[in-house]
């Protein structure tokens, strides 16, 4: 993954999507908290996500969602980078 | 007499209202906000009202721009079912309908706009509704009993998603359409064969081109009669034919109206310590050749954020590219620039069956794009529209090609 990519994973209940910011890997729920869309599908500013459907967005750090019409967090998910493989941690919901 | 004075004074209480608000605050804001809205609840999302609120999948909660407590904790003070009776721009007053009297320093108007009225006989019979508020679904869902007939008159974004509502919890729907296509005046022919196709293999009768001459029934509606002299039976109508900006406070009061509150590109008006925002202000749009109002929740957003920099004093003119969506069936729809004076149009895909976008070409260059279940090609697009890309034909109705590795030709 370049800097700027994003990549959608399936977690044994829902997705993740994982995102490649200029200081390394983070994580979050794949499914917007607003509509029915995959941020997987949607883009990168700065350290936001922008959702496809309606053009919210969420902080990829904190989950926090930072612009209308998105109001709840997304969940973020801890990943650990071992040899060059980047494994995200599921605890389960 | 009560007099108030607040900083800023929000008259209207719908999205755009409360994005002032919220976006005054969230820059810091520490003036005193007043918000006024006519209806009784706090400030909603009107978009799933035709959707996810009326089939029963989001509850009243959920579509809350924020929650009761925010206003508080930010302190923005909330008056629910009030109106602004009167305004005195000049001086700098308004007058609210229990009487107070407001001293504001900035106005904004962001009164929206209300439903478009059928003028034919028997358009006041109980059963006939109409969909703009939060207490208009209500009262439908309220008159729709088991194996009831809906008949929906008008063919654009508030019909189609009504009758794909109704489809959706099984009622009959029968929809009437004056002119000869669905979303005649958003969209091209394309499209509206497109979602018309799909309306009818998901069982709604459309009737087009044809003209409604007058509601039947006692005092509960039990038909609706067409130009033909056809009677369409009906338990129920939702008529959905468009808003008429609510201009009244804004035009007694001597600021320039036309078709909307005239505003520049700060969204002022010819008083710049009244702004006007979202469906109600008729603006300059860098995408029109015209000033135009636009009735979207992006407009309400973007012009929102527009006054929250004019009051920060760091104004930034309103130039954000607009966008729309419509949700029916299984079918999102997302446009993006404006289809007007389009002469070619780029099919990707095949517009028979989604997912499919349509291109709209002005010179060769793109301005505008509709999406069915296309994400990508929206979100690509976007951007090409807002830079004026001139791209390769043939690259661009492949949709192979990803919309973002089109550049000009």
């Amino acid at each position: 993954m370049k800097v700027g990519d994003i990549r959608r994973v399936e977690l044994p209940s829902g997705a993740a999507a994982v995102y490649r910011l200029a200081d390394g890997f983070y994580a979050t729920a794949d499914l917007c908290s607003h509509g029915d869309a995959s941020l997987a599908d949607g883009e990168l500013e700065d350290d936001n996500i922008l959702c496809p459907y309606h053009l919210g967005s969420f902080c990829v750090r904190t989950g926090a969602a930072v612009a209308a019409p998105c109001i709840d967090p997304i969940a973020t998910y801890p990943l650990e980078i071992v040899d060059g493989t980047v494994t995200l941690v599921w605890t389960g919901d | 007499m009560a007099v108030a004075d607040r900083d800023v004074l929000i008259i209207g209480a719908g999205h755009a209202g409360a994005m002032v608000a919220v976006g005054l605050r969230q820059k810091g804001f520490t003036g005193s906000i007043l918000m006024v809205g006519e209806e009784p609840a706090l400030p909603y999302e009107r978009p799933p009202l035709s959707k996810a609120y009326f089939v029963g999948a989001l509850e009243e909660q959920r579509l809350y721009l924020r929650k009761a407590e925010f206003w508080q904790e930010r302190d923005v003070e909330v008056r629910v079912s009030t109106i602004v009776a009167r305004l005195r721009h000049e001086d700098h007053e308004a007058e609210l309908t229990d009487g107070t009297v407001v001293r504001y320093r900035h106005c904004v108007i962001a009164t929206g706009g209300r439903v478009r009225k059928l003028s034919c006989p028997g358009a006041d019979l109980a059963g006939v509704h109409y969909l703009r508020t939060l207490a208009d679904v209500d009262a439908i869902r309220g008159d729709l009993k088991d194996g009831a007939r809906m008949v929906v008159i008008g063919g654009g974004y508030v019909g189609l998603e009504m009758a794909a509502s109704a489809r959706k919890l099984g009622y009959d729907v029968t929809l009437i359409e004056a002119l000869d296509r669905v979303l005649a005046r958003v969209t091209s022919p394309i499209i509206s064969r497109f979602y018309e196709a799909q309306h009818r293999a998901h069982g709604v009768d459309v009737r087009l081109g044809t003209g409604v001459t007058a509601i039947e029934g006692g005092d509960h509606v039990t038909g609706v009669r067409l130009a033909t002299g056809e009677v369409v039976p009906a338990d129920l109508v939702v008529v959905g034919i468009g808003i008429l900006p609510n201009t009244e406070l804004a035009h007694e009061s001597g600021l320039a109206c036309d078709n909307g509150v005239v505003v520049d590109e700060l969204c002022r008006t010819t008083d710049p310590d009244v702004f006007a925002i979202g469906d109600v202000a008729r603006h300059p749009n860098r995408y029109a050749a015209d000033a135009m109002r636009l009735e979207s929740v992006q407009n309400a957003v973007d012009q929102a954020k527009t006054v929250v920099g004019v009051i920060m004093g760091q104004p930034e003119p309103y130039k954000d590219l607009p966008w729309f969506w419509s949700d029916q069936y299984d079918l999102k729809l997302q446009t993006a620039g404006l289809a007007i004076g389009y002469d070619e149009t780029i099919v990707r895909g095949d517009a028979t069956t989604a997912p499919f976008s349509v291109v709209y070409l002005r010179d060769g260059q793109i301005i505008a794009i509709d999406a069915v279940n296309a994400i990508k090609d929206f979100m690509g697009a976007k951007g090409l529209i807002q830079a004026g890309v001139k791209p390769d034909k043939a690259r661009l109705a492949d949709p192979a090609v990803p919309m973002k590795e089109l550049t000009g030709a």
